[in-house]
């Protein structure tokens, strides 16, 4: 079906490719680079940028390629504030990476303001490619729909019906607990209550003996870093695992299970874009990226930005300029391909889709080494991992 | 979501009982800062601060030095208080003639200092400290389970507020201070060392923030942010209480750790709210606070 | 001072000591000129990010540093200014200019209503009630549906001003935010000057005086303080158009902290020591942002550094060197 737009695109790469100067493309890492999700995202995605500008050897295509990076501190202004000024006075060309969805959406009005190229990775609301989609934006990585999908459907095919949330007070863990609820009801199970926790709390107890108190199978966990890592770790302490209930994380990442421990996060059931242990391929990016990132392996939101920049990239070759609606044309229409997510699609919302995991974090005696998390128990197929293209509600889509 | 009567009395016991240790951790850190305010009638805005480095030099001197947490116990306060006395002798020592308003802005900063250099040392995610052997595991007592070290938290932290009390107001050496704060010059013209002893009672209530630090590290993470919330929760405590007054501080800590923990049943949103509301309340009614004399 | 009853203090005496010094006519012409060449060379967003917390600070100062008064709360004003601006320009669709004052009337009504409870009590009392209040509206902005929690109000359209002139561009915003913020200046600088202001000043330096000579105290203390949360409320609700977007972090306890340290590195108690604390801490976190935690410890250490070594702040510094006040 895309056959015809392949060849045509890739003639038209090809006659650019010819006639092409040297293109000077300068991308800005967006991240959190002292807080809370500084360890997903931070100084890894701006190493996993530029592993990307190697693997795709710019220089020796033309491209010159120049990566810059800043702290937007998870605040939407100063997010909005920097990325304002990478566009007006650095001359930034895309940005990337922006986790921390308040902030991703302030970069992505700016970016559609400016029209330039926004590639988000670390963001995970699905109104980014929803409601409140762009013709500038191109969400790579997770969003809250995947997440809940991916973790709420299998859980409920195991036999865990009822469920009880303990959620972060804040829009996103809202829109967590929401879309997991729904997954949850549509099959078939039930949700028996939930409760609303200041944002970032420090003390989960109150919340877990409430969970406890409901009877549920599982206490879903709609919050984030920090947050989840705590409700984990006295979920353990008062004894709430030990006596039978199930704990569904519904945005962790794999440096959380680092920071908590085996001890502490084993049997957490979760849904995540990319695992370093799953291919050779993955296996052999990831221990170079440990290499050069004090041995920590990548997450999904580092290997992510690696893959979006090289797709990025890609396009740059292919139009032989940084045209704004070039580029987007070009990334939507041709395929992606990367060691890390495989084949993939940008859909016409922004949206990526590709295959998504369900893991089960190993107990200590599973573990073989560092780094040694996960067990998978399914694989998503791109085609179910993410929300269908005409029920976002997106503009773009008609 | 919950009504007042859809909640089982055993299940309403084991929410007044987490109020209750959260409450401890408010009684001891609304006790430092009411010592401090009291004897010295400096704000100290860095106790939060002080409490976290307590968390993270019991963090330290077990990974570096392998010291284990009863050691922590007791060698982390005298640590911290004695950075605490540096602080006073340097810089705080220079304020007392001057509006209260400098000792809060000076702390301010003095806090943000100390934090952000933690934060570029250690980052935000939180370093792991494991709640010792011996207080592991928990105790079933029926309407929940409670774990042993929480036990441990309120009794500690019960025995160190009252003791404190009973030091203060009950003591001869407790006596000197009290009569210290109201008239230092004929304190000193008995041949008391004054200054001496508002450098060792600052030190003194730093060490009770640096115990704080201690007990909470094995059950929250240690974190360089985990005081900086905290500490407007417990000035708005002491307001409560009552400038100065330490049985008002350390009743008023443990009450609203208590009214804290229901609110986080009925309405848990508003838990983080609910003691500025309460301070706005009663500093309308009574404003020197629950416990103070008015001046 | 003389012993000046109320009609006394408007009359020659108030003329002699009030008059506009020449100094200052200066100064301000200046600093017009400055900030008339400043988005040619400078990138006129920063400019105007620095003129809007200028503004907040200086509306600070009228309070601290001429009433005496540490509000610990003043980014419950700047805050709520800023969604009500951005609320009324992007869901009602009005003018900016509308917004904004709408926003300012939103900042006065809560100035009147807190600072009609909090100036019973004083000093660090005073401060913690202000801190109090100022957690509620930060408790009322995560929970209120149309502030959109975390996310803030974003993509706020900048709008026509009076319905004619775009202010798409960054240059023509410019020059109206200007005129907003010198005039928000202009008019404080009036307010300390005004035979009001004088009454102020005494009741900073000596309250039970004051009172003994019959002013009506409170009153005073509650017209400074809506006057003042007006102020801040102008300065949030144009930030919120600058930057199209109101969030979390303008109501944030944090916010109260730093316009406080703004005013506190400028010099409390001067006209010009607020615009400078702003433009210093405002360039340092633009200029600094890259170094991550440093800018905390900085900021402390400034904070430290004004307290020990000149708490006159930088202006008042200058002030004495000259022997002018500034």
């Amino acid at each position: 079906m895309k056959l015809p737009t392949l060849i045509v695109a890739s003639v038209a790469s090809l006659l650019m490719a010819g006639t092409a100067m040297a293109t000077d493309i300068k991308i800005g890492v967006l991240n959190d680079r002292s807080g809370v999700y500084a360890d997903l995202s931070g100084e890894g995605s701006v190493l996993a940028a530029r592993m990307a500008v190697e693997d795709f050897d710019a220089a020796a295509k033309g491209i010159n390629v120049e990566i810059i990076s800043a702290d937007h501190q998870n605040k939407p202004d100063i997010a909005s504030t920097i990325a304002r000024q990478w566009y007006d006075q650095d001359g930034v060309d895309m940005i990337a990476d922006v986790p921390t969805s308040s902030a991703a959406f302030a970069v992505a009005d700016v970016t559609r303001d400016k029209n330039k190229i926004f590639m988000n990775s670390g963001a995970g609301s699905a109104d980014l490619t929803g409601a409140q989609c762009s013709p500038n934006t191109v969400h790579w990585t997770y969003d809250t729909w995947a997440l809940a999908h991916g973790t709420g459907t299998a859980m409920v095919q195991e036999g865990f019906t009822k469920w009880f949330f303990i959620t972060a007070d804040y829009a996103f863990g809202q829109a967590l607990e929401a879309d997991t609820s729904a997954v949850v009801e549509a099959a078939g199970g039930e949700v028996l209550g939930a409760v609303r926790h200041p944002f970032p709390g420090a003390d989960f107890s109150s919340y877990l003996l409430q969970a406890q108190a409901s009877g549920a199978q599982v206490i879903g966990l709609a919050n984030a870093g920090g947050d989840t890592v705590n409700t984990i770790k006295q979920a353990a302490e008062f004894g709430i695992t030990q006596a039978g209930q199930a704990l569904a994380g519904l945005l962790i990442f794999i440096t959380d299970v680092h920071a908590l421990g085996l001890e502490t996060a084993q049997g957490l059931v979760l849904t995540e874009a990319f695992y370093w242990d799953i291919n050779d391929e993955t296996r052999a990016w990831s221990e170079r990226f440990a290499a050069e990132h004090g041995g920590s392996m990548p997450t999904m939101v580092h290997a992510g930005v690696y893959a979006s920049v090289l797709h990025y990239l890609k396009a740059v070759e292919a139009t032989g300029g940084k045209e704004t609606e070039a580029l987007m044309e070009s990334m939507k229409t041709t395929p992606s391909e990367d060691p890390l997510f495989g084949k993939g699609v940008v859909r016409p919302d922004g949206r990526h889709i590709h295959d998504m995991y369900l893991f089960q974090v190993k107990s200590p005696a599973e573990s073989k080494g560092p780094w040694d998390y996960y067990s998978l128990l399914a694989s998503i197929p791109a085609k179910d991992a993410f929300r269908p293209l005409a029920d976002g509600g997106c503009e773009l889509v008609k | 979501m919950f009504e007042l009567l859809g909640i089982p009395p055993q299940a309403l016991f084991g929410q007044l009982l987490l109020g209750l240790i959260n409450g401890s951790f408010y009684a001891l850190l609304s006790l430092g800062l009411a010592v401090i305010f009291g004897l010295l009638n400096i704000i100290n805005f860095s106790h939060g601060a002080q409490y976290m480095m307590g968390a993270f030099v019991a963090w330290m001197l077990m990974t570096y030095a392998g010291i284990n947490y009863w050691w922590a116990l007791l060698l982390v306060p005298i640590i911290v208080g004695t950075t605490g006395v540096v602080i006073e002798r340097v810089m705080i020592a220079r304020l007392y003639h001057l509006d209260h308003l400098y000792g809060l802005l000076l702390t301010f900063g003095l806090a943000l200092i100390i934090q952000g250099l933690f934060r570029n040392q250690y980052g935000v995610s939180g370093l792991p400290y494991s709640i010792p052997g011996e207080l592991s595991g928990g105790t079933n007592l029926g309407f929940m389970f409670l774990p042993n070290y929480r036990a441990w938290v309120v009794v500690a932290s019960a025995i160190v507020c009252f003791g404190t009390w009973f030091a203060i107001e009950r003591t001869r050496l407790g006596a000197y201070l009290r009569a210290a704060t109201e008239n230092p010059v004929l304190v000193g013209a008995f041949g008391i060392n004054v200054p001496r002893m508002i450098t060792l009672t600052y030190g003194f209530g730093v060490g009770l923030a640096a115990l704080a630090g201690v007990l909470a590290a094995p059950i929250y993470s240690v974190n360089p942010n985990m005081g900086a919330d905290l500490i407007i929760v417990v000035f708005a405590v002491v307001v409560i209480g009552g400038m100065g007054s330490i049985l008002g501080a350390i009743l008023t800590g443990f009450g609203l750790g208590i009214v804290e923990g229901l609110t986080r049943v009925f309405y848990p949103e508003a838990s983080s709210v609910v003691i500025f509301v309460i301070m706005a309340l009663v500093l309308l009614v009574k404003p020197a606070g629950l416990f103070g004399r008015t001046a | 001072m003389t012993t000046p009853s109320e009609t006394e203090i408007i009359a020659p005496v108030a003329a002699r000591h009030v008059g506009t010094p020449r100094h200052h006519i200066a100064i301000f012409a200046g600093l017009l000129v400055l900030l008339l060449i400043a988005p040619f060379v400078l990138y006129p967003v920063f400019v105007m990010k620095v003129l809007c917390f200028a503004l907040f600070a200086s509306a600070l100062n009228l309070l601290l540093g001429f009433g005496g008064l540490l509000s610990f709360g003043h980014a419950a004003f700047f805050g709520s200014a800023s969604y009500v601006a951005a609320h009324a320009a992007k869901v009602w669709g009005l003018n900016p200019e509308i917004a904004i004052l709408l926003g300012v009337f939103t900042a006065a009504l809560l100035g009147l209503a807190i600072g009609a409870l909090a100036i019973k009590r004083q000093g660090i009392y005073f401060a913690m009630v202000t801190l109090a209040f100022a957690q509620m509206v930060y408790f009322l902005a995560v929970q209120a549906p149309f502030t959109g929690g975390e996310d803030g109000i974003q993509a706020v359209p900048r709008g026509r001003l009076f319905g004619l002139i775009d202010l798409s561009s960054d240059f023509t915003l410019y020059f109206v935010v200007l005129a907003i913020v010198f005039g928000g200046i202009l008019g404080i600088y009036r307010i300390i000057h005004s035979p009001f202001g004088q009454v102020l000043k005494a009741i900073r330096d000596n309250e039970p005086r004051s009172i003994s000579l019959g002013y009506k105290v409170e009153r005073y203390k509650l017209a400074v303080f809506v006057m003042s949360a007006s102020l801040a409320g102008l300065a949030g609700a144009t930030k919120a158009i600058v930057f199209q977007l109101s969030s979390l972090t303008d109501v944030y306890w944090s916010m109260s902290g730093e316009v406080v340290l703004m005013t506190l590195l400028g010099g409390m108690g001067t006209v010009f020591g607020p615009l400078v604390g702003a433009a210093v801490i405002v360039t340092m976190e633009s200029y600094l942002a890259g170094f991550g935690a440093w800018v905390t410890v900085i900021q402390g250490v400034i904070f430290v550094a004004s307290v020990m070594l000149f708490r006159e702040g930088i202006v008042g510094v200058i002030a004495k060197w000259l022997k002018k006040p500034l």
